[in-house]
């Protein structure tokens, strides 16, 4: 809100500034015209009539053309036409001129021959005029467009920070978080050892979570073997009844796909195949290559009695499907299928 | 004493088990992993004290204990539930966020053993699920007991609701389930955007409107797609006139 506040003032602050330059130019070629009349010998009520009206009308000319180019700017290398475009307005502005000036100022016919006689060199100096307004307003409103580009730019970059930020909260996953530790408190007592491997696992996949804030690109067996320490993890707390399996082609060990990707998708398999259901579950995930492409298949069972799978993005993965768009501008590289109590995730990195 | 433990991590009932111990008075009678088990079991056991996780799988602790009809003490343990917390602490009811100490959890069950468990104190147990249920913003569904099966409808697939007596019937593609609490209740979980309470004992969904005829003097019948009229009373006229921007 105060930013928009400040950036309306700004522009109003300019326009004063630019009304006050356009009021002195025309004073001032007013004043040249009026004196450039007066040296030839008119009388100084033609001379400011002839400054005055000239003067008038290509200012109008100039506004005309000025504001056309707000909306329309050529393109590059189109400038021959703008410079026609300038041509034909000059003339008409010089006939308009001409036709107020002639029936205005009737009574010296020396000054009828001189109107007549400086019709080229008022072109000239008329397309000369409206062509500098023109060059003018082009240079300022592609500014103005740059400006507006950068504005959006920044928007944009700290929309995607802020998108990073909520992110970064959500990797942390209270509920993993606590749970996971009033699991080691359980086995403090009874398994001191199984509590110690624990802390390490959890202090592992914690460390790879915050390690990965950066977005460069980490290859398939690293985000691997940072799922299976969050399944391991998982697996004390349900052990009993959780059984994973993670296999992938041998040829795409080193292919590389954008860091938490998959940890969204697999956490999703968690809540819906083991947190909501009561028997004994198995969690897959199988990675493949295809042609240019690292296709990667999470599936988890889910209850259809208490969960339902919604159409389009399943459960709750708009946000991989959103980052999915973001990186590689398609739509159709995430895919969901749910068959017999089987929820199938399928993500598809192309590789570049 | 006996108590029952409810929670779907054998770790995490370990953990209480482990904290009892120092408790001889108090005698663990059964230990459930999920909310279908911890109904069968309270109406087994008929126990003073329930341990009650709330993230659980089938239905959550507020829904479990809502198909109980006399619900024992309860003393939740979660580990993260902002809004449980906000909710418990308006009131007296004890909760024990994991992971807990001996000492939290010992000062728990001492409250408890203090204060026993009353009729009063049962009254409170219920008043605090109203408040639970309607300030969680994820409950998507409502959870019904028909016999000895319980069923849980998506709050989606109601059509209407009916006010009956001291119950609320939910009418549904599938059949109508009653449920032993109030219109405003409803009015308040189902909000504003699907439904529309239309007439003192009726809460109707928006999209299952075919039309509206006018009936009687200053009062409408909302038809639905299943052909069902509903009374739309002087009052519920202008809400739904809205809501459909008419």
């Amino acid at each position: 809100m105060s930013q928009h506040q400040i950036r309306s003032t700004n522009s109003v602050l300019s326009r004063n500034k630019i009304f006050l330059i356009v009021i002195q130019c025309i004073v001032v070629c007013v004043i040249a015209q009026s004196a450039i009349l007066l040296w030839y010998g008119f009388t100084p009520e033609t001379s400011m009539i002839d400054g005055s009206i000239s003067t008038i009308l290509l200012a109008i000319a100039c506004y005309l053309i000025g504001n056309n180019l707000k909306y329309y700017r050529p393109e590059k290398n189109r400038y021959l036409l703008m410079l026609m475009y300038c041509a034909i307005l000059a003339s008409i502005w010089l006939l308009v001129n001409h036709w107020i000036l002639d029936s205005l100022v009737l009574t010296d016919p020396h000054y009828a021959e001189f109107l007549y006689n400086s019709l080229p060199v008022r072109f000239f100096l008329g397309l000369l005029i409206i062509s500098l307004m023109a060059m003018i307003s082009v240079v300022y409103y592609t500014q103005q467009d740059q400006k507006e580009t950068e504005k959006r730019k920044i928007e944009a970059e700290t929309l995607a920070r802020d998108a990073e930020l909520y992110n970064l909260r959500q990797q942390l996953q209270p509920h993993f978080l606590f749970n996971s530790l009033n699991s080691i408190t359980a086995l403090i007592g009874s398994r001191p050892e199984e509590a110690r491997k624990m802390i390490h696992q959890l202090s592992d996949f914690l460390r790879g979570t915050l390690k990965k804030e950066d977005q460069a690109p980490v290859t398939l067996e690293a985000e691997l073997e940072h799922l299976q320490l969050y399944l391991d993890i998982e697996k004390v707390r349900f052990g009993h009844r959780l059984s994973t399996e993670i296999s992938f082609h041998e040829a795409c060990r080193a292919l590389l796909l954008p860091p938490m990707l998959l940890q969204p998708i697999v956490e999703n398999a968690i809540k819906f195949g083991l947190y909501d259901t009561t028997g004994v579950v198995t969690i897959s995930i199988f990675a493949e290559c295809v042609e240019n492409e690292l296709h990667v298949t999470v599936q988890n069972p889910y209850d259809p009695d208490t969960t339902r799978p919604k159409h389009g993005t399943g459960f709750g993965l708009s946000g991989v499907k959103r980052r999915l768009h973001l990186l590689f501008g398609r739509t159709d590289l995430l895919e969901t299928t749910s068959y017999t109590h089987i929820f199938t995730t399928t993500v598809k990195i192309p590789q570049v | 004493m006996r108590v029952i433990l409810i929670d779907d991590e054998p770790l995490a009932r370990s953990v209480v088990i482990e904290y009892l111990q120092s408790w001889p008075q108090i005698e663990i009678v059964q230990e459930c992993s999920d909310g279908f088990e911890g109904v069968k079991a309270i109406a087994q056991h008929e126990p003073d004290l329930i341990f009650l996780d709330i993230q659980m799988p089938k239905i959550n602790g507020f829904e479990m204990l809502e198909l109980i009809d006399q619900p024992p003490s309860v003393i939740f343990t979660t580990a993260f539930d902002e809004y449980a917390i906000k909710a418990f602490e308006e009131h007296a009811i004890d909760y024990l966020l994991k992971p807990f100490t001996k000492e939290r959890f010992d000062r728990a069950v001492q409250k408890w053993l203090d204060t026993k468990p009353t009729a009063e104190a049962k009254k409170d147990t219920t008043q605090i699920l109203d408040n639970i249920q309607t300030s969680s913003p994820k409950n998507e569904r409502v959870v019904v007991k028909t016999g000895n099966k319980i069923k849980i409808i998506p709050l989606n697939d109601i059509i209407f609701l009916a006010a009956d007596d001291d119950y609320v019937k939910i009418h549904t593609a599938e059949g109508s389930f009653l449920k032993n609490k109030t219109m405003s209740y409803f009015e308040k979980l189902l909000g504003d955007v699907d439904f529309v309470r239309v007439h003192r004992s009726y809460i109707v969904k928006i999209d299952e409107i075919t039309r509206i005829d006018p009936y009687e003097k200053e009062s409408h019948l909302a038809i639905l797609k299943s052909g069902e009229k509903i009374p739309v009373s002087k009052t519920g006229y202008p809400k739904l006139r809205q809501v459909l921007g008419l």
